[in-house]
């Protein structure tokens, strides 16, 4: 077990890593495609020529947006280092395989942060009200994070060819969207349409933004917060736990 | 197989270390152990196993058995990782960022402050002749500054032991004679270094203690010379006369174990070279040859290396 100190350290040394992907890898083709075209591209298409308040449109491209941002860098890092044979490099330093994938995250959750704040922007220059910004605050940091989490598990087969893990994400996120009620409300969906959504943790976080914006949630909105902390801290786990088994497969 | 010693001597130790891919044995219960302040070269042929072990005691794979220690420290574990530096077998600094900027991640890494990063790289690229280019994206660089820049990436730390991959393989004369220099000062001033080779000459120059793996076991331990003179049946005369012969009348002399063609010369393998002489001159004057040139050479680090792993392959 890890003292204290050591876990201060390796706390610091994770933060390195992420300001070491931010820099190399946010201005990468994928990265912006994936976590800033394709979101943006697919929410017009869904809403030109329908009817849509801002209200209820704004929730779900922020929970769209806030999706494929925090899960755009995650999946790629490790496959990308171990393509490039820098990630011989890092494992060779004082750093514990979960340094490395923590640093993957926050560098992955600190862009999904970023781009949150573009459908907010954009939310407020159509006269929307958020109600109440720090429950909205609290849940993006939070769904940041377990998206971020969920996309880093995405590169735990031990393949370090980038496209082969893209394949693998897209086939997870693009129905993650579909059935977490960003285009279609939850209300408005049948029984196993929700019994579906709720094994999303995309639709804690719509649901949540929804209220927040519109004041009005399907589920209690401590249901929500609950749901989010238990996929985050299963998807850190899961990540953590296997890349141990993988990541020296990558080398 | 030498015993491995076990005291606070030494600042590698391996015992029994195992790694298996599958059917393949890659490690095979290999044991040795480098003193601190040795320079230490790993030899062999490809694929006999030197990058696994390397990679085992850099903590990047785990072995499937046995134990290795650097400094005291179970490989893997965070205090061995801090002692070593680690030149792996391909260049692999972050293309994307200058040389400076992936010293200071690696700084960051190794818990250096950044005032001591600071002068400790400026000194590192000076000593490395990088320090112009200090600025440039590493995609900029040749294989040997990249080569190079990995090397003071692998010595900020300022480490008690630096495992080095194959460090000069491929490189231009300048870049690999610069790595060499720089090699033979850390040694002199007590650093102990981890050296895979398959390049003798530089095992032979470089190294107080070389081992030889083959096939994942470890053949031989010993000095570079020691290992050298050993193989006394290598002794050999290198002969080239004005007009062709027949190389089964060389074969004939006595004291001849083998006779190789290397280009316009005979090279004649013995155990006497000093009456293999005499006996080359009186049959040159027996059939009226012109001799050329006549050199003894004695066996090679080389002639060692295909000796061992040569018996190893025929035994196996």
């Amino acid at each position: 077990m890890a003292n204290m100190a050591t876990i201060l350290q390796q706390a610091r040394r994770s933060l390195a890593i992420a300001r070491k992907d931010i820099r190399i890898y946010y201005a990468k083709g994928p990265v912006i495609i994936f976590g800033v075209l394709l979101p943006t591209f697919l929410f017009l298409a869904f809403i030109m020529g329908r009817h849509f308040s801002a209200d209820f449109a704004i929730p779900g491209l922020l929970g769209m947006s806030l999706f494929f941002a925090a899960t755009a860098i995650s999946p790629v890092v490790v496959p990308w280092e171990g393509q490039a044979r820098t990630l011989e490099r890092l494992v060779s330093c004082p750093v514990m395989i979960e340094t490395i994938i923590l640093g993957d995250i926050l560098a992955s959750f600190a862009f999904g942060l970023g781009i949150s704040l573009v459908p907010i922007i954009l939310g407020f220059s159509l006269g929307i009200t958020i109600s109440s910004p720090f429950i909205l605050a609290v849940a993006i940091i939070l769904a940041a994070l377990c998206f971020a989490a969920l996309g880093n598990i995405f590169s735990i087969p031990p393949t370090n060819l980038p496209a082969n893990i893209m394949m693998i994400a897209s086939v997870v996120k693009f129905p993650v969207v579909f059935i977490s009620g960003i285009f279609i409300s939850l209300d408005q969906l049948s029984t196993w349409g929700q019994a579906v959504a709720y094994i999303s943790p995309l639709t804690y976080f719509t649901d949540i933004a929804r209220y927040s914006i519109q004041g009005q949630a399907h589920l209690p909105i401590g249901i929500d917060f609950l749901a989010l902390v238990g996929f985050t801290v299963l998807f850190l786990v899961v990540a953590m736990r296997m890349h141990q088994n993988t990541m020296p497969k990558r080398i | 197989m030498p015993g491995v010693e076990s005291n606070n001597n030494l600042a590698i130790e391996v015992n029994d270390l195992t790694k298996r891919y599958g059917q393949l044995i890659a490690v095979d219960h290999i044991s040795f152990a480098v003193k601190k302040g040795e320079l230490f070269g790993f030899l062999g042929p490809n694929g006999a196993g030197k990058t696994t072990t390397v990679r085992i005691l850099t903590g990047v794979i785990r072995a499937d058995g046995g134990r290795a220690s650097i400094s005291g420290h179970a490989v893997g574990s965070l205090k061995a990782k801090q002692m070593a530096g680690v030149v792996p077998e391909m260049a692999n600094a972050y293309v994307d960022l200058s040389g400076w900027d992936n010293l200071m991640i690696m700084a960051e890494l190794y818990g250096i402050s950044t005032s001591m990063a600071r002068e400790r790289s400026s000194n590192l690229l000076q000593d490395l002749g990088l320090l112009p280019r200090k600025d440039s994206l590493v995609k900029t660089y040749s294989k040997g500054m990249k080569q190079r820049l990995i090397l003071c990436m692998a010595l900020l730390s300022d480490p008690e032991v630096l495992f080095l991959d194959e460090p000069t393989s491929g490189l231009d004369v300048q870049s690999a004679r610069l790595i060499k220099d720089l090699l033979r000062r850390l040694n002199k001033a007590g650093s102990t270094i981890f050296l895979t080779t398959h390049y003798m000459d530089e095992a032979n120059e470089l190294c107080d203690k070389v081992a030889i793996i083959n096939k994942g076991k470890i053949v031989a331990i010993d000095a570079p010379e020691k290992l050298r003179l050993a193989t006394s049946a290598m002794h050999s005369v290198e002969i080239s006369f004005a007009d062709t012969t027949n190389p089964e009348d060389l074969a004939k002399l006595p004291g001849v174990n083998t006779v190789n063609k290397v280009g316009d010369k005979y090279r004649l393998y013995t155990a006497d070279p000093g009456d293999l002489v005499v006996s080359l001159v009186n049959y040159s004057r027996s059939v009226g040859l012109k001799i050329v040139s006549l050199n003894i050479l004695a066996p090679s680090l080389e002639d060692a290396f295909v000796a061992l792993t040569g018996k190893e392959e025929k035994g196996g």
